[in-house]
């Protein structure tokens, strides 16, 4: 190649090396951003992606290369270095105060000064809402934080950067959050950016959009550089193969076999939601032995009331439901669980791990009472121990020592942790709520094997997922919610992607 | 649960802390025109020269010991309470009343009173515990406000009938509720000095009840299941309910622990020194002390046992400093407690101090 003679980088990454005691997390990477380019940033959970994009943000310190800007080579000690010579960055968790308005956050740190001491937002709110028109943002300046949607949110950290003058732009997992209609406005907005005159790099593992908007795509992978291809020339197979080092299937093997009889019964169960709605109205139905009964609808249509309800967490206010013919309503939480009920939460650090707690205590976090984890209500760390190691080993939690505290894991491996708990022993409904979502290719295509495996051992899944892919894949039958109701029943070979998504939207 | 490394990196921590504290407050002696040497080293013979002296430190370090349990006893399972105070006044009183109404035999009579004023108390502190999970109250805030309701409840309560005595104090507990050791009539007196000593300082069981009842807080924060459920609700309340633990239960439990702690501090003093109660003008701020007892032990059973004898032994070195020749007011010993609770409170500063030296090193 020859670079040395292209002065078009606007931003270079040379030979990056970064471990942390033995473990090398940047091996030697190099990568280089074009003017008024994206570059996609691809690799698996853990791959490395963040702490060469914080090296870049001048937040992690290399161990030894180069980063040069517009052809200078830089030393970053900080944000504030890199933020002077144009580099911003957005965070995968964003960095907003949430009581501020969208304004006082972005001036936040650059405010405009009256008379040397006195902020004056009034001449800061003229400047943003230049650089607003100029982009073309729509955004309310005066709204408070808390009170605009997350896709909202991302728009105001990026517009954030851009007041600071940023050019070269990181955008960390931008998308994991955002609905598909958010992502795709985010990448009209992104594509904007870049049309004038901004370079861009984002991290992600969604290859859908690597395709619909990067120009180059770098893939590392352990920490090392696998290839920097043109996105162009390259299909989604290949992408997902050099990330992940072998082939991906994307559509899991399923075994057919024929459903003997019911195991969970639910009975026109009523459920509201914490403002005291109805969130889930008369809603019946049952699932097989062996079925993965997989439920479609929009976020927010009251399949998390659902779950909650049958986890015995939120209240019934009417209706019923069986597990073996066994009324379990009103039950409390440890009774359902007891009762063979497992569930993988929809949000993976609020409501599955503990995460300050060890890895082998988060395993247990549902059986520390009984034995052989406790005697006589002391812990027996010996087992708790022994029993955690090989579970870790199993379902390839990464790593696999039981001393390790959740907080440190990369969320894909968090959620093996969970699906570890969950799949304990054996459960006979195992509730399995977006079971995937924020993960890389290779976790989801491991997270799906383990839901399919339950299934052909006879055992029963409830599948929540506002993906429609997965939902398609796995789903023996779907039940569509809408509005807390159940609008549609398909079955076989009628699971198709443009049935479900007409039914999610209310539509017959 | 903490690894050997935190573990010792947390002791040094303290350890550097108590040092920078003794180091400002001689500055500070210093300004004041006292000879920093001398002070100190009047408050260590003070402390350690005779067995009576460090007797002395023991019974003043037992009710913060008590109340210091209770604030970490808290912590550990992610709660604040600010209402040990509290707490303490309740167990005081209800080991008042046992121990006045009460009539049982002396090898029973203290341990069934703390006992009752365990349960009081630990019921005054779970009611925190349950204004959370009820109505989601904050417990900093509902224990502060709990805190003066015991306060007036206990005033209140010396000046009825039920009580009273004579202007502002109640009546005496029975002797056989005591904790005393050696009682005053004893025939030992002067022939053995160090039984003299305890007689006469009126050194009592309290100490070593302290030091079991941290053990067994130890055991339970360490090795239980109890332990477990609650810290797992109070760090992460979402994830236990998903997991089957039941959340409004265990936090009522932590407080009532917790609260159950600071009263058995209350009755151990009635029963081992006050025998009594009178009307406070002024909470003895016991509770408050606990806190900082609490940090200085960073949370651990057994550290509060150190700390707490720490604080006691500076308490009591301070009666020391206040005569001739010194007569240095005793108010620099809160100096030294406030400078020691400060750079523990603010660890971040030690470890960058440390950090910078160990890169001054490298170059």
């Amino acid at each position: 190649m020859n670079d040395k003679e292209n002065n078009n980088y606007v931003l270079e990454l040379l030979d990056i090396h970064k471990s942390y005691g033995s473990k090398v997390v940047n091996d030697n990477i190099t990568m280089r951003l074009k003017k008024n380019e994206i570059h996609a940033l691809l690799g698996e959970n853990g791959a490395g992606k963040t702490t060469l994009m914080n090296i870049a943000y001048g937040l992690v310190c290399p161990d030894s290369g180069k980063i040069k800007v517009n052809g200078t080579t830089l030393v970053l000690e900080n944000s504030s270095a890199a933020i002077k010579n144009g580099i911003g960055m957005v965070h995968q968790h964003f960095m907003l105060i949430d009581s501020f308005t969208v304004l006082e956050n972005i001036v936040l740190g650059r405010e405009c000064k009256k008379q040397g001491v006195f902020t004056d937002l009034q001449k800061s709110k003229i400047e943003i809402q230049a650089l607003l028109e100029q982009y073309n943002f729509e955004i309310d300046l005066e709204a408070k934080v808390k009170d605009i949607s997350v896709g909202m949110q991302q728009k105001v950290e990026i517009v954030k950067m851009l007041y600071r003058g940023a050019k070269i732009l990181i955008l960390d997992e931008p998308t994991a959050v955002l609905t598909p209609k958010e992502i795709d406005d985010l990448l009209v907005v992104l594509k904007g950016l870049s049309e004038s005159g901004h370079s861009i790099i984002i991290i992600t593992h969604k290859l859908k959009e690597i395709k619909k908007s990067a120009q180059r795509c770098t893939i590392i992978k352990h920490g090392k550089l696998v290839a920097t291809v043109d996105v162009k020339e390259t299909d989604e197979d290949q992408l997902a193969s050099m990330m992940v080092g072998r082939k991906v299937e994307f559509s899991v093997e399923k075994r057919a076999h024929h459903f003997s009889k019911t195991l969970f019964k639910v009975d026109k169960l009523c459920v509201n939601d914490y403002r005291g709605i109805r969130a889930v109205n008369n809603v019946s139905f049952d699932i097989r032995e062996g079925e993965i009964l997989g439920i479609a609808g929009v976020d927010g249509n009251g399949q998390s009331e659902l779950v909650e309800a049958i986890a015995g967490i939120r209240k019934i206010e009417s209706g019923h439901f069986f597990i073996e013919g066994n009324n379990i309503t009103h039950k409390k939480p440890r009774e359902i669980i007891d009762s063979g009920v497992s569930t993988i939460p929809e949000d993976r650090q609020k409501m599955g791990l503990i995460l300050p707690f060890n890895l082998a205590f988060n395993l247990i976090l549902h059986k520390y009472a009984i034995r052989p984890f406790s005697k006589f209500g002391f812990l027996n760390f010996e087992s708790i121990r022994k029993q955690a190691s090989s579970r870790l080993k199993a379902f390839d939690v990464r790593p696999d020592d039981p001393n390790y505290l959740a907080s440190a894991l990369s969320g894909g491996n968090q959620q093996k942790l969970i699906i570890a708990r969950a799949l304990f022993d054996n459960p006979k409904l195992l509730i399995a709520c977006q079971p995937t979502r924020g993960l890389d290719v290779g976790a989801i295509e491991y997270i799906h094997k383990m839901i399919i495996e339950h299934r052909n051992k006879g055992r029963s899944i409830l599948l929540v997922s506002h993906e429609l892919d997965e939902i398609i894949d796995l789903s023996d039958r779907v039940l569509v919610f809408y509005e807390g109701k159940i609008v549609g029943m398909l079955e076989g070979k009628a699971i198709e992607e443009r049935k479900i998504g007409l039914l999610m939207a209310g539509g017959e | 649960m903490l690894s050997k490394i935190t573990k010792f990196k947390s002791i040094f921590l303290i350890v550097t802390s108590i040092v920078l504290g003794l180091v400002i407050g001689s500055i500070i002696l210093l300004l004041a025109h006292y000879n920093p040497l001398q002070v100190y080293s009047t408050l260590f013979v003070g402390i350690f020269a005779k067995p009576k002296y460090i007797l002395w430190t023991l019974l003043k370090a037992t009710p913060i010991i008590m109340t210091g349990l209770s604030v970490a006893f808290a912590f550990r399972i992610g709660m604040f309470n600010i209402g040990a105070e509290g707490q303490y006044m309740i167990g005081a009183l209800l080991a008042v009343i046992c121990g006045y109404y009460l009539d049982l035999n002396s090898s029973i009579h203290p341990i069934i009173i703390i006992i009752i004023a365990m349960l009081g108390a630990g019921i005054f502190g779970g009611i925190a515990g349950y204004l959370k999970i009820k109505f989601d109250l904050n417990e900093v805030i509902s224990t502060i406000m709990l805190n003066w309701i015991a306060f007036y409840f206990y005033n209140y309560m010396i000046d009825t009938p039920f009580l009273n005595k004579g202007m502002n104090v109640s009546h005496k507990i029975k002797a056989s509720a005591k904790l005393t050791i050696i009682s005053s009539n004893d025939f030992l007196e002067k022939t053995n000095t160090f039984l003299y000593d305890l007689e006469k300082v009126k050194f009592h069981w309290g100490f070593f009840i302290a030091i079991i009842l941290a053990v067994i807080c130890w055991i339970i924060l360490e090795k239980t299941t109890l332990e477990f459920q609650m810290k797992a609700v109070g760090l992460n309340p979402n994830a236990s309910e998903h997991a089957g633990i039941d959340i409004k239960r265990n936090k009522i439990l932590g407080m009532f622990i917790a609260g159950a702690l600071a009263g058995a501090g209350g009755a151990i003093q009635v029963l081992g020194v006050n025998f009594g109660i009178t009307t406070l003008a002024a909470m003895q701020g016991l509770g408050f002390e606990g806190i900082a007892v609490a940090l200085v032990a960073n949370s651990s059973p057994i550290g509060c046992i150190f700390s707490g004898l720490l604080f006691g032994g500076l308490r009591y070195g301070a009666t020391k400093i206040q005569v001739p020749p010194i007569s240095a007011p005793s108010e620099i010993i809160n100096v030294i407690i406030g400078m020691i609770v400060l750079f523990i409170a603010v660890p971040k500063i030690i470890e960058v101090l440390i950090r910078n030296r160990g890169e001054q090193y490298d170059k």
